[in-house]
């Protein structure tokens, strides 16, 4: 059995002026190869104007036990949000 | 459908986990590919996406084999880029199994040696240029059916794929409709042809549903854990009900004497396909289990070269980088 290809995460921009979102994966043997095979089989139908491929297991991930503690804090501050301030009708858009 | 009596396996976890487990799911939540899950629900997805997957691939083959022979150039071209999004489906589809634990090569080799099973509808032959017109309506057709309500499927990795998939699959159906007009509307031959292709591809495209699941453990677990998203009849009613006023209009019969509107369920009543020939395919004794089977292990011995060159080239690119670094 010969050795399996390295898996690849695909991000493509879809438009001009977004940013570059993940669409899926795929197997190749290099980076070069990664975009030319991801450009085949993720923009057939003009969805993207910019790939980047990364290897997968170059990519570190939060745990998903760890959502908890991670996400938290953020919870309890609520006054980030800006419908947390009453604001006056008479003082108009703000 | 793509994939057919998959067996769910049982879960042996702690029952409060399994619990939340369930609950989970309820409320909709996606189960994403580092979350926990029990391992029935891991192996029956395994099995269900493979199953799926090698469908998608196995697939291309009957329609590919018309790409040489297609009546005109554009015809060539459509084909051609229907059968490349069945490729892509495919992909997207083992790239949603390897998030479980799975490794593509794997599946692949469990795919060649038979141990693992793609939809029994491709082991039918294309007999000539109907035939890519009834596939693409009929069993394309019959595979957004299942497709569409799997886009709600509790797995995300799945979902996402069967998303993308859906986006792309009704221009499948389309083309395929797309010849049976010219067919039916043609001469006194192509109509003939036509109605054949129908005849012979009807009770196969019912089968793809698979057999009544209603009173299956399999299916009510699978469905409990939104892996499966509708019983098999309740498709294959919808499919029947979808279908036939599109053959009448383009003014073929569909071979079913039976075949009745039913005002009461308001749906129609139709024959049950022949359920010991479905099974004799999956046992692999239909007309093209052989030829389909050998086609992909051929493809996969004649690459080996190619994956094995181009991996050992990209290898040595990076060793060079390392050194000179
Ligand atoms: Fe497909
Ligand atoms: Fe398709």
């Amino acid at each position: 059995m010969s050795k399996e290809w390295p898996l690849w995460e695909i991000f493509i921009r879809g438009q001009h002026g977004l940013s570059h979102r993940h669409v899926g994966s795929l197997h190749a043997p290099n980076a070069e190869m990664a975009i030319k095979n991801a450009r085949d089989v993720y923009t057939r139908r003009n969805e993207g104007v910019s790939i980047w491929v990364v290897e997968a297991n170059n990519i570190s991930a939060s745990s998903p036990s760890e959502k908890g503690p991670l996400y938290e804090p953020s919870e309890s501050k609520i006054y980030r949000h800006p419908t947390f301030f009453d604001i006056p009708d008479e003082v108009g858009h703000m | 459908m793509y994939a057919q009596m998959i067996k769910s396996e049982a879960s042996t976890e702690d029952p409060k986990q399994l619990k939340e487990f369930q609950a989970k799911i309820d409320d909709n939540i996606k189960v994403e590919p580092r979350d926990w899950m029990p391992e029935g629900y891991r192996k029956t997805l395994i099995r269900q996406i493979g199953q799926h997957a090698h469908s998608e691939i196995v697939g291309q083959l009957p329609e590919g084999n018309w790409i040489t022979r297609a009546p005109t150039l554009e015809r060539k071209m459509i084909l051609l880029a229907k059968v490349q999004d069945e490729a892509g489906h495919g992909l997207y589809l083992y790239a949603a199994a390897e998030t479980l634990g799975v490794s593509r090569d794997d599946l692949t080799e469990q795919l060649l040696s038979g141990k693992m099973k793609y939809s029994s509808i491709f082991n039918y032959p294309t007999l000539n240029w109907a035939d890519i017109g009834a596939v693409g309506w009929l069993v394309d057709g019959a595979a957004i059916m299942n497709q569409v309500p799997l886009q709600r499927t509790s797995y995300g990795p799945y979902s996402r794929a069967m998303i993308r998939i859906c986006k792309e699959e009704s221009f499948h159906q389309r083309q395929g409709y797309d010849i049976m007009m010219k067919m039916a509307q043609g001469t006194e031959t192509q109509k003939k042809m036509a109605q054949d292709a129908l005849n012979r591809l009807w009770y196969p495209s019912l089968m793809m549903f698979g057999p009544s699941d209603a009173e299956s453990v399999h299916s009510t677990q699978n469905m409990a854990w939104k892996i499966k998203m509708n019983t098999n009849d309740e498709l294959r009613q919808k499919f029947v009900d979808q279908t036939v006023p599109q053959a009448q209009y383009l003014g073929l019969t569909i071979p079913d004497e039976n075949l009745t509107w039913n005002e009461e369920k308001g749906g129609y009543d139709y024959s049950d396909p022949d359920w010991s020939e479905f099974f004799d395919v999956l046992k692999g004794n239909g007309p093209c289990n052989v030829d389909r089977l050998e086609a992909r292990n051929k493809a996969w011995d004649d690459g080996a070269w190619v994956r094995d060159g181009l991996m050992a080239h990209a290898e040595k690119k990076r060793a060079a980088k390392t050194a000179a670094e």
